[in-house]
């Protein structure tokens, strides 16, 4: 029997997001400890956590799309070898990438910090994937739930993003410092909001199905919020660059849509009114336990997302820690949230029994340590960003003078950090030995 | 929602956004200050920026790591310099690995900062608030 390909990117993305908390751990320390291992320098730690966390995203995403397709929407692949291919290609350049980083070989971009000729494959992989979603669902189904628009809308996105995050290497964009880092930013936004697109239209995804409720994911008020939320990925990443020298419409555009996420949020808590009591009764359900604890993180973030898209507070926050806690925030708490979430449905569909009591009650002690230490490491990153912003602004001290002072914050953040490692190593083990169980089995 | 409709709603936003793209990457950037201290060297000295992934500790304009400090001004700021950015390349310090630059790539990287320098400010130290929450009069 073949192994379902879905399970395979699942399998890798658990072991990138294990070696990601090992090198974000790392990493942490190197921040609160000058010198920490200073064999293995923090510019090559940090990529190597940023890479492999976002591989994390990447592949159990696609890995969820790749298996939900046949197994519940019922649309078999239009090609499983492209999918293989697909695969493969991803886990080479993988590794050429993290190869480059512990030589020391750099692209030097925030995010892509690898070598710009490694972006091609990466680049045909997508071609791949988003050949073979298309020719799978164009034309089988007449009205795509929301879920197929939202995996649909990612695919389209980021190759856009993607593209337009390697304009550098063409000299008109290059050489003009504004323009570079203007595009930069423009490019990451939107590449954050396509794949957040990948990620919530798993939560769909994964709701409809724990509810057995098809109707919200056709409904028009989740198609309002689609759209509205594809605005914000289009327009609202300028509060990055609102100190940059651009032309004010850049701005004034993002902050003026930026603002529409209050309706988002006034929505999140209407809704919270109405389902609190379904979801009391469904905690138990460990999917749904990260669906809950992401539906908080998204209230969490969105405040302060808001906040910081206010020029007046954003002049504070920009270049703090608060971005830190912002990214982290958005990227532990909902994204990897959502997408243990759809995992763990895989896991357990896959095995067709439910974990035994030790192997629960570890995840359910993971997900509670995951979770207490992240808001203690989000409220340290604020504490440390609001202090560095109000320091900065009254411009008494010296750059070191400011890190040593927040230096308290940044051990807790730190330590955290490790709390959040053991908790999802916690998590995760149970569903990764399932993983490799099944497939040994499938071999 | 028909499906007409769904289809046109992103058909119009997506148009939106590619003329949207092309006029920020056009005349919504096309200001630069700097340009007159845009030498050859100091393209170079981008590059050295990239290879050395300078951007793991340090911003730009808010872009970057956080390490070490933001260094758009770091050329311009009273008591720093470009001969204090060079003893920091030359020895690094505690957080900051001495990644054994020659001479060369030192000139051309202090020339790039030289450049950036000149093309605005960061972190903005001085500013006006105004009512709707926009800032105006931002300086040093």
């Amino acid at each position: 029997m073949k192994k379902e390909i879905g399970i395979v990117f699942i399998g890798l993305a658990f072991i990138s997001l294990l070696g990601g908390l090992f090198f974000g751990s790392l990493s942490s320390f190197q921040f609160v400890i000058p010198g920490f291992l200073d064999s293995f320098p923090f510019v090559k730690s940090r990529p190597l956590h940023v890479s492999l966390v976002v591989a994390w995203i990447f592949l159990s995403a696609i890995g969820g799309i790749y298996y939900f397709l046949p197994k519940h929407v019922k649309l078999e692949l239009y090609s499983d070898k492209l999918a293989r291919i697909h695969f493969w290609i991803f886990l080479i350049t993988g590794v050429l990438i993290l190869t480059c980083y512990f030589i020391g070989k750099f692209g030097g971009r925030e995010y892509w910090e690898f070598p710009p000729i490694l972006s091609i494959p990466i680049f045909i992989s997508w071609i791949l994937f988003g050949i073979n979603y298309f020719k799978t669902i164009v034309g089988k189904i007449y009205h795509w739930p929301i879920y197929l628009w939202m995996w649909a809308t990612g695919i389209f996105f980021f190759f856009f993003t993607f593209t337009e995050a390697y304009l550098w290497v063409f000299p008109f964009f290059r050489d003009h410092i504004v323009r570079d880092i203007t595009t930069q930013w423009k490019a990451y936004g939107a590449l954050v909001g396509s794949w957040n697109m990948l990620v919530y239209g798993t939560a769909f995804f994964i709701m409809e199905r724990i509810s057995g409720d098809k109707t919200v994911a056709k409904s028009k008020l989740s198609f309002a919020m689609y759209f509205l939320g594809l605005t914000n990925l289009l327009f609202g990443w300028a509060h990055h660059i609102y100190i940059v020298p651009s032309a004010a419409w850049i701005r004034n555009v993002a902050y003026l849509v930026s603002m529409t996420e209050l309706i988002i949020l006034s929505k999140i808590i209407w809704n919270w009114r109405k389902s609190l009591t379904e979801s009391v009764k469904k905690f138990h359900i460990l999917p749904f336990r990260f669906l809950v604890a992401s539906d908080i993180w998204i209230f969490i973030n969105l405040v302060l997302a808001l906040a910081i898209s206010i020029p007046a507070v954003n002049i504070f926050t920009h270049g703090t820690h608060i971005t830190v806690a912002h990214a982290m925030g958005s990227t532990i708490g909902i994204n990897t949230m959502v997408l243990l979430a759809s995992c763990f449905y895989i896991v357990q569909d896959i095995t067709k029994t439910q974990f035994n009591s030790l192997q629960q009650k570890i995840v359910k002690a993971g997900f509670w340590i995951t979770n207490v230490s992240l808001l203690t490491f989000f409220i340290s990153l604020i504490f440390a960003g609001a202090e560095k912003g109000q320091m900065v602004i009254e411009d008494k001290l010296t750059f070191q003078e400011i890190m040593q002072h927040i230096s308290p914050y940044l051990t807790v953040f730190a330590f955290a950090g490790i709390g959040i490692f053991i908790g999802l190593l916690m998590v995760i083990f149970p569903a990764l030995r399932a993983i490799f169980r099944y497939l040994r089995g499938n071999a | 929602m028909s499906l007409k409709t769904k289809r046109l709603i992103f058909g119009i936003l997506f148009s939106f956004f590619f003329l949207y793209t092309i006029a920020v990457d056009t005349i919504g950037t096309s200001k630069d200050d700097g340009e007159r201290w845009l030498t050859e060297k100091a393209k170079k000295g981008k590059l050295v920026f990239q290879e050395y992934n300078c951007t793991a500790c340090h911003q730009i304009y808010g872009l970057g790591g956080y390490m070490g400090p933001d260094l758009t001004n770091v050329i311009s700021t009273p008591g720093k310099g470009p001969i204090y950015a060079k003893a920091f390349l030359q020895a690094g310090s505690q957080r900051m690995p001495n990644f054994q630059l020659s001479e060369e790539k030192m000139e051309e990287l202090i020339e790039f900062l030289t450049y950036i320098d000149k093309t605005g400010i960061s972190p903005v130290k001085k500013f006006k608030t105004n009512f709707d929450g926009t800032i105006s009069e931002a300086t040093k």
